[in-house]
């Protein structure tokens, strides 16, 4: 027999569509991440945007390698350039820019690449870009630059112009994150600081306040669930409410579990991710509750500061498993016979 | 290239079948050449293989317990550290080792320790000078912590510093580096607090337990630095 | 993959298909167990090899020397004692000469027993084929093995730690890829040269003009 070209495309279930094109739904993002971008140079300096530059750099640098020979043009749908963005904002703003870039080649191309490109992925690009980053160089990403101050948006930290492959050459002033401080000195930070930002940690994760504003822009306009942040968000705040009114002085209040860390930052644009994340609504609520647990597990009860990363990344995947058991019933089939 | 069937192997029809006998005797050979083989290759490697376990303990129990130049394991028993000689001892019985020095005159105890750390169980070894009432050397033995960060607890030599003329009593605590006030205290490892704390609590426990064992058999009050 | 062959002028290439072309790591993804666990550095990997080597070459050369007389019936059990025997001889030997390495490798020395790359060459090469060529056979297998471990070990060394064999490469002021001597490192490594080696036998037939050639095999 001839060997013949097949044309039949099998693909698993689900079959629905959202009736948005990928491009336009990366592009809201995209726009939605700029304020949260000016406000990082703001208050982190001319660094911040160095960072973010480098990370989005490496990602479209090994999109346009892997996708070369494709007929149209495989940046156009902006996912390369969203995918940096996003990891960017979560790294801390005097990372040395060389390993911004590195993470941003590792985003594209273990996160979305291998696994067949946009839409196959099964983990969020943009956070096993940082998952990499934080595994291979613990000590950098850790150092959490306090926010600039008087120094000028057009200072840079020392460490940001890193020899590719060189360690940071000196000791930079760091500030101890929130979470860090509950975790290893037991100091609760002000809840109001961190509802506006002025305090350390990745540029992403600062500002509460306006991470709220523009999560309910984007779920006005429909760009994202409004059910994954809100399972996620109560969920967390929830758990750490039980926490709180069991020992107050050893757990902290909701609210700083809620403003500290990247929790709001992974609860608007990371977990809503629509390759990653469940279809249906039933299973948005798992996927939102499991990672709101594991938030809170993590902080409270591991041996690191920050967990929604890894709480993201966890249920991830399990995706595929929260869309088999929570389709919705056709009509007619699955029901139990009358009379049993 | 030409991929050929698997052929199961299946005994020829007109084959007999060999006897059970015969199977049994194959088995029987077979095992007891291998027998033969392992513990002629065992007897050859022992005295090498124990002269090195020696002689590592022996370097080990220097390295915490400087001057030590001949090493005695001791047990627990009725109340007293007591002495034991090869063979003497029971297989789980927990034990430390003596060390003295070139005039014979006992040192202290080299203390083996372990306890969880962030990744896996560290195993650690530290020597207690008895008449200092101090502790005077850790050394690591065994620990999965991070590379280039929890495996500063042996390779950052200001932290190992920490352990070189330390208090015991009442319990060792880890503070923030630069910020050490009192003798028993050490200074945590920026960025490691979870394992420079995890040595602190494995030596504070295993204190615990060895010390008043140790201050019973040599006289000395416990919990106390006024007698 | 179990093609039989005993002809005499096939020694060679009885020899290079296990270094290459049915390599036992890369092509034919055996023998994970070791592969993941104990290349964090070049010299772990080397110490290993060799190891192999040895248990591979000399099971596989009594093997096929005793084939005759070992009844069909209670071969694997045979095979297991012989690999075992030289697995044990190895486990002492390595813990008198290089103590720490054996250390170091651990549980890894006696697990070279269940190896599949080793049990595998006997049931399939060794109980079929002279004394001659099963030590080919063998050597062949267990110089592919050593190579994918060095290959792997030596470039999480490189990454990981900057060093190669324990000689520094890029300085002091090198920053160490933490994860690549980690458990997630051997993975990320393994899986990438496996991409390559794919790649570049995807690559082979196409600029190649006979179709036959295309069809993909195992």
């Amino acid at each position: 027999m001839e060997k013949q070209k097949q044309k039949l495309i099998v693909q698993a279930a689900p079959y629905l569509s959202h009736g948005i094109t990928a491009p336009k739904a990366m592009l809201d993002i995209i726009y939605a991440l700029i304020p949260v971008a000016l406000l990082s140079v703001w208050f982190f300096g001319i660094s911040s945007l160095w960072v973010i530059i480098s990370a989005t750099l490496g990602g479209v640098l090994v999109e346009w390698l892997f996708n070369r020979e494709r007929a149209d043009n495989p940046l156009k749908d902006g996912s390369a350039i969203l995918t940096g963005l996003l990891l960017g904002l979560t790294l801390p703003a005097g990372l040395p820019l060389w390993m911004a870039f590195l993470g941003g080649v590792v985003a594209i191309g273990l996160g979305k690449t291998v696994w067949g490109g946009l839409g196959n992925n099964l983990f969020n690009p943009a956070l096993l870009g940082r998952a990499f980053l934080l595994g291979n160089f613990p000590i950098a990403m850790t150092t959490w630059p306090a926010p600039i101050g008087d120094a000028g948006i057009f200072s840079v930290y020392p460490s940001t112009f890193t020899w590719p492959f060189m360690q940071v050459a000196t000791d930079s002033v760091s500030g101890a994150t929130p979470l860090n401080l509950m975790k290893f000195q037991h100091q609760f930070t002000d809840v109001g600081s961190l509802f506006i930002g002025n305090v350390s940690g990745s540029y992403g994760e600062t500002s509460a306040l306006l991470l709220l504003v523009i999560g309910g822009v984007l779920i006005l306009r429909r760009s994202i669930d409004w059910r994954i942040p809100a399972a996620l968000l109560g969920s967390v705040f929830v758990l750490s409410l039980i926490f709180f009114m069991v020992d107050s002085r050893l757990y902290p209040n909701p609210f700083f579990m809620l403003f500290s860390g990247g929790l709001m930052f992974a609860a608007v644009f990371m977990a809503t991710d629509p390759v990653t994340s469940p279809l249906t609504p039933k299973g948005a609520w798992i996927f939102g509750i499991g990672m709101g647990a594991i938030t809170v597990l993590i902080r409270l009860f591991g041996g690191l500061p920050e967990g929604v990363m890894y709480a993201v990344l966890l249920m991830n995947a399990t995706v595929p498993l929260i869309d088999k058991i929570s389709q919705p019933r056709a009509f007619g089939h699955g029901l139990k016979k009358d009379g049993q | 290239m030409k991929q050929q069937p698997i052929q199961w192997v299946k005994p020829p029809k007109a084959e007999q079948e060999p006897s059970s006998t015969r199977l049994v005797l194959t088995m029987a050979v077979a095992g007891f050449l291998s027998g033969l083989l392992t513990i002629s290759i065992y007897l050859v490697t022992l005295p090498t293989i124990t002269a090195y376990k020696i002689e590592s303990l022996r370097q080990a129990v220097f390295r915490v317990l400087p001057n030590t130049v001949s090493i005695q394991e001791y047990v627990y028993r009725d109340g007293q550290l007591r002495a034991v000689k090869d063979g003497e001892k029971a297989k789980d019985e927990a034990s430390i080792y003596g060390g003295f020095d070139i005039r014979q005159n006992m040192l202290g105890y080299a203390i083996a320790a372990e306890g969880a750390g962030f990744q896996d169980t560290i195993r650690l070894l530290y020597g207690y000078d008895k008449v200092q009432k101090r502790i005077v050397g850790m050394e690591v033995l065994d620990s999965r912590e991070t590379p280039g960060l929890g495996d500063k607890i042996y390779k950052d030599l200001d932290f190992v510093a920490n352990f070189k003329a330390l208090n015991p009593l009442p319990e060792i605590k880890a503070v923030k580096k630069g910020q050490r006030t009192a003798d028993n205290q050490i200074d945590a490892i920026t960025g490691a607090t979870i394992s420079s704390v995890a040595i602190v609590k494995i030596i504070n426990q295993s204190n615990a337990l060895w010390l008043p064992r140790i201050h019973a058999t040599h006289g000395h009050c416990f919990r106390s630095l006024s007698c | 993959m179990l093609t039989q062959n005993s002809a005499p002028d096939n020694a060679y290439d009885e020899f290079i298909k296990g270094v290459w072309r049915e390599n036992p790591v890369f092509v034919q993804v055996l023998g994970m167990c070791p592969t993941l666990a104990v290349t964090n550095s070049a010299m772990n990997a080397l110490v290993m090899g060799l190891a192999t080597f040895f248990v591979l070459t000399g099971s596989s050369a009594l093997v096929s020397s005793v084939k005759d007389w070992i009844p069909k019936q209670v071969r694997i059990s045979c095979y297991v004692i012989i690999i075992a025997t030289f697995v044990t001889v190895i486990d002492y030997t390595l813990l008198a000469l290089v103590p720490k390495i054996h250390k170091e490798l651990g549980a890894f020395i006696p697990l070279i027993v269940v190896n599949c790359i080793i049990l595998g060459r006997q049931e399939a090469f060794a109980s079929k084929n002279t004394v001659y060529l099963s030590v080919l056979d063998a050597m062949g297998s267990s110089i592919g093995f050593l190579f994918a471990l060095l290959a792997l070990g030596g470039l999480r060394e490189i990454l990981g730690v900057g060093a190669l064999f324990g000689v520094n490469l890029f300085g002091e002021h090198y920053e160490p890829w933490v994860i690549m001597v980690l458990p997630p490192g051997g993975f990320l490594v393994l899986g990438l040269i496996l991409l390559f080696f794919n790649w570049f036998k995807a690559r082979k037939p196409e600029k190649s003009l006979n179709p036959a050639l295309e069809t993909p095999h195992g």
